[in-house]
């Protein structure tokens, strides 16, 4: 079996499961935000009981509006709220110690290797990279796990996506993982687990992963997957430390034999760092083909990309230079605690200095929310997952997609470049 | 037994193009229902009459999670969604919610924009009244037949639960 099989097969009480059976699994986390899980708390109340599941096990991340940017959105928190307070639900997370949820949970340890965690978000695709079978779903699924502790699936087929070779200079994995949606399609694996091996693989930092494992479901697929080793275990270890967890993980690896609907191999000695230009993730280019695109706005950060090893990678190319007069720059940190590492490292400072806004941590901007909306005809190069049309507002802009040392580059040209180029 | 005009959208129609998150600090139906469709078709909110049909190519509903989108579209009154294949989690959901959704390539090419279009819901049947021709949407499993006769996710638990 490959290992989402095998965590599958572990939370429906199975010696095996095949690709295509429909299964009613065990749930480790259940995770809903603050617009997925009024509309799920709606749908619970429907069910008549008297309690959650497991009250430690329900996660509710108000990050997408934060700080509350209206009043509609300040009655969504504050039903997530009163819903906590009433059901005893342990993590609920206020202002102040929010932070956007793909960011927050690895960091707090609420999400291990070999877990099965479903989310209303569809970025909860990103604990693949720990090891854990972890996929997005809608609110009223969401709504019957918390009643239930339990979700109906179907056991996937797999891709096995093998990178082989070495990094080129300034590609990271957000580069992977646009190449791959680039050259198998937005529904190239719709249904499917996406499993990501190799030997470059094998060398990727978990910030790395955490970002590949993000964009798995812009490529339709129901999850991304890493299997464990010992940059994940020091990562895991460093992590119950932290936080002094007392909680078991369980590590599982693919067969050998495993069977695979397909296995796409890549050479990444010629993969280019990658620009995904309007209106969709797969149409990517290699920067060198990108040509000149001017812009008005550079976002880095999100669920994506704003992970500390993201915030030095720009602060590496940004520090001592300015962003382009022409254009704005918006720093977006996943969580406080690495806002606080930022300060300490100085990396802050270099962004103030090059006059980029750093945000507090929230979806806004991703999503056309708020905190640095799009005027129409405006472009935008993003660190972050869509480039649907009005994702980042107005209908009528343009949203590019990028790794970080590539927006990072282009807030200093003023138009989509190399940092090769500064 | 339902007879509906068919609105006809591409390929890839993304939630946010169902509904965008811009109107997302709300889960009002009704309020959802005013926006539907509107950054595929600015227009559609305005046009799109109960009983309506929307007629898509692959992976309708890509993207977000977000259950705004099935949603608004039975909100609008749209009758069901047909399409060449559905994302993962849009399909998940219209089930979900009771939406009715049918996966057929043949019909969705067959189709055209004001088209009159009748669907026997329980098994799946198409027909173009305009061209008289029949379709046949992909059956869904038993398990989802469970959950759509009982109509829905959330009626199917508390039968579970409460006998």
């Amino acid at each position: 079996m490959t290992i989402t099989e095998k965590i599958l097969a572990a939370h429906c009480g199975k010696d095996n499961v095949r690709p295509g059976e429909l299964i009613n699994a065990r749930v480790d986390l259940v995770l809903g935000n603050d617009i997925t899980a009024p509309l799920a708390i709606k749908e619970f109340l429907r069910i008549g009981v008297d309690k959650v599941f497991d009250r430690n096990k329900v996660t509710l991340v108000p990050d997408h509006f934060t700080p509350n940017k209206d009043i509609k959105s300040a009655e969504q928190v504050k039903m997530m709220r009163e819903f906590a307070n009433r059901y005893g639900i342990t993590n609920f997370f206020e202002m102040g110690c929010v932070g956007i949820e793909h960011a927050l949970l690895p960091e707090l340890g609420l999400v291990m290797p070999g877990d099965l965690i479903i989310g209303a978000d569809s970025h909860t695709c990103t604990y693949g990279a720990l090891g854990a079978f972890s996929t997005g779903v809608g609110s009223t699924d969401m709504a019957a796990a918390m009643a239930t502790g339990e979700v109906w699936l179907k056991v996937p087929d797999t891709i096995k996506f093998v990178y082989k070779g070495r990094l080129n200079k300034w590609v990271e994995g957000k580069d992977l993982i646009l190449y791959t949606i680039g050259n198998i399609g937005v529904d190239g694996a719709r249904y499917k687990s996406m499993e990501f091996t190799g030997e470059v693989i094998k060398g990727l930092s978990m910030d790395q992963r955490f970002t590949m494992a993000n964009m798995a479901i812009e490529a339709g697929g129901k999850n991304g997957i890493f299997e464990p080793d010992d940059i994940t275990i020091k990562y895991v270890k460093d992590m119950i430390k932290r936080n002094n967890l007392k909680r078991a993980y369980k590590l599982y690896k693919s067969d050998p034999d495993a069977s695979y609907s397909k296995v796409i191999e890549y050479d990444c000695r010629t993969i280019e760092p990658q620009v995904a230009f309007p209106h969709l993730p797969e149409n990517t280019k290699p920067i060198s083909k990108v040509g000149t695109v001017k812009l008005d706005q550079v976002v880095i950060g999100s669920c994506t990309n704003g992970r500390m090893e993201d915030m030095r990678i720009a602060a590496k190319i940004l520090k001592g230079k300015k962003k382009h007069k022409d254009l704005r720059v918006i720093i977006l940190p996943g969580t406080q605690s690495i806002v606080k590492q930022m300060i300490k490292e100085g990396l802050y400072d270099i962004f103030l200095d090059a006059e980029c806004v750093v945000s507090t941590p929230t979806c806004g901007p991703c999503l056309g929310g708020h905190m640095g909306v799009l005027a129409e005809g405006e472009k935008a190069l993003s660190t972050t997952n869509r480039n649907f049309v009005g994702r980042m507002g107005s209908p009528k802009s343009e949203v590019y997609l990028s790794g970080v040392a590539v927006a990072a580059a282009s807030a200093i040209l003023g138009r989509i470049g190399s940092p090769e180029e500064l | 037994m339902l007879l509906g005009k068919a609105h006809k959208f591409g390929n890839n129609i993304d939630t946010d193009a169902i509904i965008p998150a811009r109107y997302l600090n709300t889960h009002d139906p009704a309020e959802l229902a005013k926006h539907v469709m509107e950054d595929a078709d600015a227009k559609f909110p305005g046009k799109v009459k109960p009983n309506d049909i929307i007629v898509a190519g692959d992976n309708f509903g890509c993207g977000s999670s977000r259950e705004h989108a099935p949603v608004a579209i039975k909100a609008a009154g749209i009758s069901a969604v047909i399409a060449k294949s559905f994302a993962r989690i849009f399909y998940r959901n219209a089930i979900n919610i009771g939406l009715p959704i049918f996966e057929s390539p043949e019909a969705a090419d067959g189709i055209k924009e004001g088209d009159e279009v009748e669907i026997e819901f329980t098994i799946g049947e198409i027909r173009n009244v305009t061209t008289k021709k029949n379709y046949k949407a992909t059956a869904f499993p038993p398990f989802m037949q469970q959950i759509i006769k009982a109509g829905g996710l959330i009626e199917y638990v508390r039968k579970k639960l409460h006998g």
